[in-house]
């Protein structure tokens, strides 16, 4: 996977440039605004990771440009101004997904491969397999298994994110963000008893789990070790 | 600037200058008005009274000749205070009269005019004015008829010295009027510029001077000084932020500090380093969510957030809220229910949103019934009710109450005020983790929708409740639709 990364900040950048390569990326990176609207535009890259605060251009005026021009390669903003309306004005300006700043680089690491997965992935499915879990979007049915199950509205679409991003670490605020909609910062675990009440749901009599815990970034559904 | 420049400078000893020449000029124009007319006068009733007495004269001189003339002339010429008679040959020799010299010239042209002239039993050589007639009468013998002017000159005389003498108390009294007016004024603004300065210095607590009389400088003084009450409390509030930041962070960052010393001093293998790492990690998540909170009541206490605000039911963020919180409460041995009616208003759905997790997390933090005895009424929520937490979500006339109930130990009414401030944890949650941020959070997005956070009680418990003014017309319809059925929708 091809990443781009337009930070001016040297040592953040080299830090993302390092991670990402260590994950397994190839990472390039752009320094200023007009450098990364130029690459940008001429690589081919899966995923851009753009800083909200350039010098020579800002992030949201070469995110602007670059759809002007058509490309619509998924762009994750970096930025300082964390609140609800700076994410809203990012988004809008044509960026895919917004993180603040300070950051885990679990969270960013998580986020930006859904965004690659979202750019290049496969139709959207009516069902999702993992392992012998099965939900189907259509009925909203789920089984595991010989065993149906009945799941509360919400866990259902909990479930679904989940299993839509299957193989994927999948962190708590993205939960919060596209299950419940919310953007803000709870100061409680309450996204893990959601969780743990699914878990307990679709994994409990059953010899493999499929719910893992991923220690320090969030949640993945996947059938074994991978 | 001396006293004299600074009093000089003053609006009010400008407007009194100004004032000043405006009345001058109005009692000048008055008088000169007054002079000229009475002049008009008099010289009119002279004119008038010397062409009768010619008239008369002549008629005299047709009727007896020129004895007549002359014995009329010399009788007339006699009496106190007569008028001027002079009446000479065809050649300007003098025949009768009272007139001893006339300025050259007069006898010889027929008229009115004005001229010097000495009367004859007159000693001294001062001229007088008068403003004379002169009539050839038929014969060819001149005859001047005129009057002495003396009486117009000191009349004229008497109005110019009033114009002089008005004009001056005038400017004197104007002048006096003004120092005074503007010395009064300039004392006031001086005390205040002194208060001021004070209080630039750095002395907030110092106040304007208010005097009784109610009048413009009070007012400005007294807003003024409510200005200086508001500043101050500002400024008070952001010292006690500011110290509370500085505790509420230090101490974290001291402790992250600590660990990492102790790590780096002490651990020997690599699962002592994990573990050390992984607890600093897990404390600057908390600091990021303190600083988070911060620029949140920042945010919203500035109206930053006002651009991102739409039309939304309060009854919905109620629910999702709800459904978000349940399961963690359940966890922790409490229930949580939501009883609502559907209540719009115009907000930021989020902000909203946030406040009410906040109320419901303390809610969950803090609501657990105490366990001592209670007396009574704590019977009635006993056993499984009393772990309820209840989310109502109502309409209350113009405004849409969001509100949190718990049968915890509540906040006792003195504290209420206080409990919302920033970072303050009161006694009875110190030993819980949590920012101290919460009420406050929810405060601040209250009063960005003008509405406010109101703490009260739940018999026992808290009830905290956010009340917002709610969407005009819309929720009228609305509540009237919907009877006072609350929806049990958990």
């Amino acid at each position: 996977m091809r990443l781009l990364i337009i930070e001016d900040d040297r040592e953040s950048a080299d830090y993302l440039v390092k991670a990402f390569r260590e994950v397994g990326y190839v990472a390039d990176l752009a320094s200023d605004g007009e450098e990364g609207l130029a690459l940008a535009d001429s690589g081919d890259y899966d995923v851009l990771v753009i800083d909200r605060m350039l010098p020579k251009r800002d992030g949201l005026s070469l995110i602007g440009t670059l759809r002007e021009k058509g490309n619509r390669t998924p762009a994750l903003i970096l930025s300082a101004l964390g609140q609800v309306d700076d994410r809203i004005k990012g988004l809008r300006a044509g960026g895919d997904d917004y993180l603040p700043k300070p950051y885990a680089f679990a969270e960013l690491l998580a986020r930006v491969e859904v965004l690659s997965r979202r750019h290049g992935g496969p139709a959207e499915e009516t069902t999702y397999r993992v392992g012998d879990l099965e939900l189907d979007r259509l009925s909203h049915r789920v089984a595991r298994g010989k065993d149906e199950l009945t799941l509360q509205p919400r866990e259902f679409r909990l479930l679904e994110y989940l299993m839509k991003h299957a193989g994927q670490v999948v962190t708590r605020t993205m939960l919060l963000e596209n299950v419940w909609d919310y953007h803000f910062d709870p100061q409680t675990n309450v996204i893990d008893v959601h969780i743990s009440r699914l878990r307990s749901k679709i994994d409990k009599g059953f010899e493999r789990p499929l719910l893992h815990t991923i220690r320090g970034a969030g949640y993945m559904i996947r059938d074994g070790i991978r | 600037m001396t006293a004299f420049g600074k009093l000089v400078r003053t609006t009010a000893f400008r407007l009194t200058l100004v004032y000043l020449l405006l009345f001058a000029l109005f009692a000048a124009s008055l008088l000169g008005y007054f002079a000229w007319n009475t002049r008009r006068l008099i010289t009119e009733q002279i004119t008038t009274t010397v062409n009768a007495e010619t008239g008369e004269i002549s008629d005299i001189y047709g009727r007896r000749g020129l004895h007549g003339l002359v014995l009329t002339i010399e009788n007339r010429a006699l009496r106190p205070g007569a008028n001027l008679y002079l009446v000479t040959t065809p050649t300007g020799q003098a025949v009768a009269g009272n007139v001893g010299a006339l300025a050259p010239g007069v006898m010889a042209t027929t008229g009115w005019s004005e001229t010097a002239y000495r009367r004859l039993d007159e000693q001294d050589d001062t001229d007088h004015r008068a403003l004379v007639r002169v009539t050839e009468l038929p014969s060819g013998f001149r005859l001047l008829i005129g009057r002495d002017l003396e009486e117009r000159r000191r009349l004229f005389g008497i109005v110019a010295q009033a114009a002089q003498w008005s004009v001056l108390i005038v400017v004197v009294l104007g002048l006096g009027g003004g120092v005074f007016v503007a010395r009064r004024v300039l004392r006031r603004i001086d005390a205040m510029t002194g208060t001021t300065q004070r209080i630039m210095a750095g002395d907030l607590s110092g106040r304007l001077p208010v005097g009784r009389s109610g009048d413009e400088l009070d007012r400005l003084a007294e807003n003024l000084n409510a200005m200086l009450e508001r500043i101050e409390a500002l400024m008070m509030g952001l010292k006690e932020v500011s110290d509370n930041i500085a505790h509420d962070l230090k101490t974290p960052l001291t402790r992250l500090r600590n660990r990492a010393e102790e790590a780096l001093a002490k651990s020997g293998n690599e699962a002592e380093y994990r573990t050390a790492l992984e607890r600093t990690i897990e404390e600057s998540d908390g600091l990021i969510r303190t600083f988070n909170a911060l620029l949140m009541i920042a945010r919203a206490e500035s109206g930053q957030a006002r651009d991102n605000m739409d039309d939304f039911d309060a009854a919905d963020v109620a629910q999702g809220i709800q459904e978000l919180y349940e399961p963690l409460a359940e966890d922790d041995g409490m229930s949580l229910h939501v009883k609502t009616v559907p209540a719009p208003l115009h907000g930021n759905r989020e902000l909203i949103s946030q406040a009410l997790a906040n109320l419901v997390e303390n809610a969950i933090k803090y609501g657990k019934p105490v366990a001592v005895a209670q007396p009574l009424g704590a019977d009635a929520v006993a056993g499984g009710d009393a772990r309820a937490i209840l989310i109502e979500a109502r309409r209350d006339g113009d405004q849409v109450l969001l509100s949190v109930s718990d049968h915890g130990p509540g906040i006792p009414p003195s504290d209420r005020k206080h409990a919302v401030e920033r970072f303050v944890r009161l006694e009875a949650s110190r030993t819980q983790p949590g920012s101290g941020l919460g009420l406050s959070l929810a405060s601040a997005v209250a009063t960005l929708h003008g509405g406010e956070l109101r703490l009260g009680d739940a018999h026992p418990g808290l009830q905290a409740t956010l009340a917002i003014p709610a969407l005009p017309g819309a929720g009228d319809r609305l509540a009237a639709q919907t009877p006072d059925v609350p929806q049990k929708a958990a």
